[in-house]
């Protein structure tokens, strides 16, 4: 052809040298901040191989805090999923004064350190307060024992169920419950086979990350529990304890846990977003 | 400045979007680009633009060849179909965003660029809304900011991609009858693009009708509607029947019988009709059906006939009849085109 | 006169009328639950601090260490928004741009720092980033890990999924006939993504920063193990708040923390005004 041919640009195209350039800065930028912390960890935890591996999770201690954690986390959970619900249901279906208020406080606990998280609960049950001395007379313990520690748990992950629920449910609007109930449904029954199906994804996501932060909580629980080895460790505390003594495949063993649950939850996470898309699962962490 | 398209032809992963395509558009012209969606029009707009490239063929701006120019190069205004107006700038910014990013050797000084944009809210009578936002716009205003903008670079050539197509109906009358006299005022070479043929016949010097990635027709309104070139323009512009016929010996023939039209040479294709085009009779030789119902459409009456068809499906045409003259449900009628075309197969 | 009365009622009336039943019932159990766990802790908090009055307020924040944790959080804080701003546009504009191998995953990986536990990312990063670890004996001998730049890389970390996730649905949605009308208005690919994609990127990228910044100010966990914990240097105040409760100093604690409460509600007010902002302006946010 003749010789003023050029090879034709995309206008909205950067050409492939800038492409590779962004790319390439991406990935190292990724691999600083994210792969190789996150390779480090199952690194360190088998640098002693399989049998020591095995035995530091098996240790007693661990075993407790393993298990706690688990306890900590069936507790924290359901209560922030029937919370969740009923907070979606109130906001989403009804129009009432002060609903962007209530969806601001309820968002509250994002945005608080979660050392604060704790440290209003010690000030609450404290030595110093009222409620934690008439609470003892009675034998209660919260204050270093399980109840403070699900409290705190309890704080940290207030919003997440709630905050996938409320936009998808307020995006589905008022018209299906509207039609259950002119089909002669009763309100539990348009909950459970109309409202409920209808979100079950969502929750699902929610449930998923709320449960991940209550495995992995630390700041919160660490300013509560007393770190008493076997009794109120959990996995993280646990972790810190062993770092602290300079046992780092133990550390890292248990890290290796934590870490395993959080890419279970991210594959989980990703799989309900590929099957039901993003509005599935929209909403902020 | 006038714009040749010679031969192109677009390929998008082996789909031919454009086959073998050619026009001329005049100085001063304003064409319309109308065909149905895929027909290859809105390809045909972005490949003048220099948003696509073409496989093959040559675009001429005047006697330039400007096949190779990038988009930048080719200095023309484009209004794209949903306006793209830069949401975090002003109206003002918006219409002087194309003076602001020339090289420093040719941009204008600051004073300048606002004067033009000032002027050009003028001219698409939007003064006072300079500082508002694109959101902040009804969509008649947002369309005018964006031929503002598109018209500020002072382009060769001046592109629209449905340029009515977002907006309400009276909205859009309002708008078409105003882009007329703006072309006229201005004079620009101007094609758009349309899939609304009112639009087009109203609007343009010529319009360009598109079929499946070919030019089916080029011609005034006049031509296009009255002298349709192929069966595709017959029934795509206006409201048309056809039946399958035969011309034996000068007469035209349906299901073997004269229906009292004479045609030159012998062949065998579709008569096509209009609906005012079409006179009731109480000859023998004529077309003959039942009427299946009528219907009042503005200042005229439009019948459905099912003319049998041998035990198939039967063959069914539009009519119009006298206003004055009911025609009943179910009644044998007899009519005969006055004005037709045979399409041989 | 019936329906002047209606009016009149309505105008009083908190809820709107509604066909769907279970108002009363989900709302007042968010309330309860909302104020037994979230409300009264937080004044609790706020009430103690009260007690202190101005002057002990004040003697406590002015404190030469409170002051400089609070300068370690905040600065580093700032520091690490600052460059998640640059790379999590960077790597949104990738992510939704291109399309090379691997670009599912990584998506997917942006959001590890949400679901790791912030003790495995810290112990993680502390001996990654340490002076005989796979990056920080890189560096020798400039030291990350035990200075504020070790603190700066691990809120890196954390902020990161924030900005990504905030601009990247952004970006997505940007019409591909914007950048085309640049072009046709004689913009090079450089003054397009300058002055038209990026700026309109805004106030997702603000709001990508703050987020990123209130979390990061309030972090502990992947925090306290890289930092060193020298007083006066790397001693971030949520660590600071900790050391009061264990040296029982209630009084010091309270104070820390109420001060980084207000600085929290302040970000939040920010953000939601940066978004009232942008809605008013461009539509939406």
């Amino acid at each position: 052809m003749s010789d003023n041919r050029r090879t034709f640009r995309n206008p909205a195209d950067e050409g492939f040298a800038t492409k590779l350039v962004l790319v390439g800065l991406s990935l190292v930028f990724l691999a600083f901040f994210l792969f190789l912390p996150l390779v480090s960890v199952f690194v360190e935890a088998f640098r002693e191989g399989w049998v020591t591996y095995e035995e530091a999770l098996t240790e007693p201690d661990a075993w407790a805090a393993i298990q706690l954690t688990l306890t900590v986390a069936a507790i924290a959970v359901p209560l922030n999923l029937v919370f969740g619900l009923a907070a979606a249901w109130a906001i989403a279906k009804f129009e009432f004064k002060g609903k962007a208020f209530l969806i601001t406080l309820i968002d509250l606990p994002f945005s608080i350190s979660p050392v604060i998280s704790g440290l209003v609960y010690v000030l609450l049950f404290g030595s110093g307060s009222l409620l934690g001395p008439f609470l003892k007379s009675y034998g209660i313990e919260i204050l270093f024992a399980v109840p403070g520690i699900v409290l705190a748990t309890v704080f940290v992950t207030f919003p997440f169920v709630a905050r996938e629920l409320i936009p998808l449910m307020q995006d589905q609007g008022t018209g299906d419950e509207e039609a259950a109930l002119s089909l002669g449904a009763s309100g539990w029954q348009t909950f459970w086979y109309v409202t409920l199906p209808n979100v079950k994804w969502g929750l699902l996501y929610g449930v998923l990350l709320c449960n991940a932060r209550a495995m992995g909580e630390f700041g919160a629980v660490s300013v509560v529990s007393g770190r008493i080895r076997g009794l109120t460790n959990t996995m993280p505390l646990h972790v810190e304890i062993l770092y602290n003594e300079y046992n780092m495949v133990a550390a890292f063993a248990v890290a290796s846990l934590l870490a395993l649950l959080a890419l279970v939850t991210l594959a989980l996470k990703t799989l309900l977003e590929l099957r039901f898309g993003a509005g599935a699962a929209g909403g902020r962490h | 400045m006038e714009v040749r398209i010679n031969n192109i032809r677009k390929e998008f992963d082996r789909f031919a979007a454009l086959h073998d395509v050619s026009l001329d558009i005049a100085s001063g012209e304003l064409i319309a680009l109308l065909g149905p969606s895929g027909s290859g029009k809105t390809t045909l707009l972005r490949l003048i633009a220099g948003l696509d490239f073409p496989t093959d063929g040559k675009i001429f701006f005047g006697e330039e060849d400007a096949s190779h120019h990038s988009v930048q190069e080719r200095h023309v205004g484009f209004v794209f179909q949903h306006y793209a107006l830069f949401r975090h700038m002003t109206v003002a910014q918006n219409i002087g965003f194309g003076l602001k990013v020339r090289p420093s050797a040719t941009r204008p000084p600051k004073a300048e660029i606002k004067k033009r944009v000032s002027d050009l809210l003028d001219m698409v009578q939007l003064s006072g809304l300079e500082n508002r936002y694109p959101n902040q716009l009804s969509g008649g205003q947002r369309q005018r900011v964006a031929l503002a903008r598109a018209m500020a670079i002072e382009p060769r050539i001046l592109l629209l991609d449905e340029p009515f197509g977002a907006l309400d109906a009276k909205v859009r009358k309002e708008l078409r009858r105003w882009l007329r006299e703006f072309h006229d005022r201005t004079g620009h070479t101007t094609v758009f693009v349309t899939h609304d043929q009112e639009e087009a016949l109203e609007l343009a010097d010529r319009v360009v009708v598109m079929s499946q990635g070919k030019i089916e027709q080029v011609g005034s309104a006049d031509d296009v509607y009255d002298r349709p070139q192929s069966p595709f323009v017959f029934s795509f512009i206006g409201e048309s029947s056809h039946l399958p016929v035969e011309v034996k010996d000068g007469a035209v023939l349906f299901q073997g019988e004269p229906i009292g039209l004479s045609e030159g040479e012998n062949t065998t294709g579709d008569l096509f009709f209009r609906p005012e085009d079409v006179v009731l009779t109480d000859e023998q030789h004529a077309l003959s059906g039942k009427v299946t119902a009528c219907r009042r459409l503005a200042g005229t009456r439009i019948a459905e006939i099912d003319i049998a068809n041998n035990g198939h499906a039967p063959f069914h045409v539009e009519v119009e009849v006298p206003l004055h003259a009911p025609i009943e449900l179910g009644a044998e009628t007899r009519f005969r085109p006055t004005r037709w075309k045979i399409f041989s197969k | 006169m019936t329906a002047s009365a209606t009016a009149s009622k309505a105008g009083w009336r908190v809820k709107q009328p509604s066909i769907i039943p279970g108002f009363g019932l989900t709302l007042g159990f968010s309330l309860t639950y909302l104020s037994l766990i979230i409300l009264i802790p937080i004044t609790g908090l706020l009430w103690r601090t009260a007690e202190l009055g101005w002057s002990g307020f004040f003697a406590i924040l002015t404190d030469e260490r409170t002051i400089r944790a609070l300068t370690v959080s905040f600065g580093t804080a700032f520091a690490a928004a600052l460059i998640n701003v640059i790379f999590g546009t960077i790597l949104a504009w990738v992510l939704t741009r291109y399309r090379f191998p691997g670009r599912r995953l990584i998506d997917a990986m942006v959001d590890l720092p949400f679901a790791l536990p912030t003790a495995v990312a810290g112990i993680a990063f502390a001996s990654l980033y340490a002076p005989n670890g796979w990056i920080g004996s890189l560096f020798m001998p400039f030291r990350i890990a035990f200075t504020p730049y070790g603190i700066v890389i691990a809120l890196i970390f954390i902020g990161l999924p924030f900005v990504v996730r905030t601009v990247q649905p952004i970006m997505e949605e940007i019409d591909g006939e914007v950048e085309e009308a640049a072009a046709t208005l004689g913009a090079n690919r450089f003054q397009t993504i300058f002055q038209v994609l990026l700026p309109s990127l805004t106030p997702a990228v603000l709001t990508g920063f703050a987020l990123a910044f209130a979390r990061g100010v309030g972090e502990y966990g992947s925090v306290i193990f890289i930092a060193g914990n020298i007083p006066y240097v790397s001693e971030i105040a949520p660590l600071l708040i900790v050391i009061r409760l264990e040296e029982f100093n209630y009084a010091g604690a309270t104070a820390i923390a109420t001060i980084m409460l207000l600085i929290s509600f302040a970000m939040l007010l920010v953000i939601n005004l940066i978004q009232a902002w942008s809605r008013r302006r461009y539509g939406n946010v």
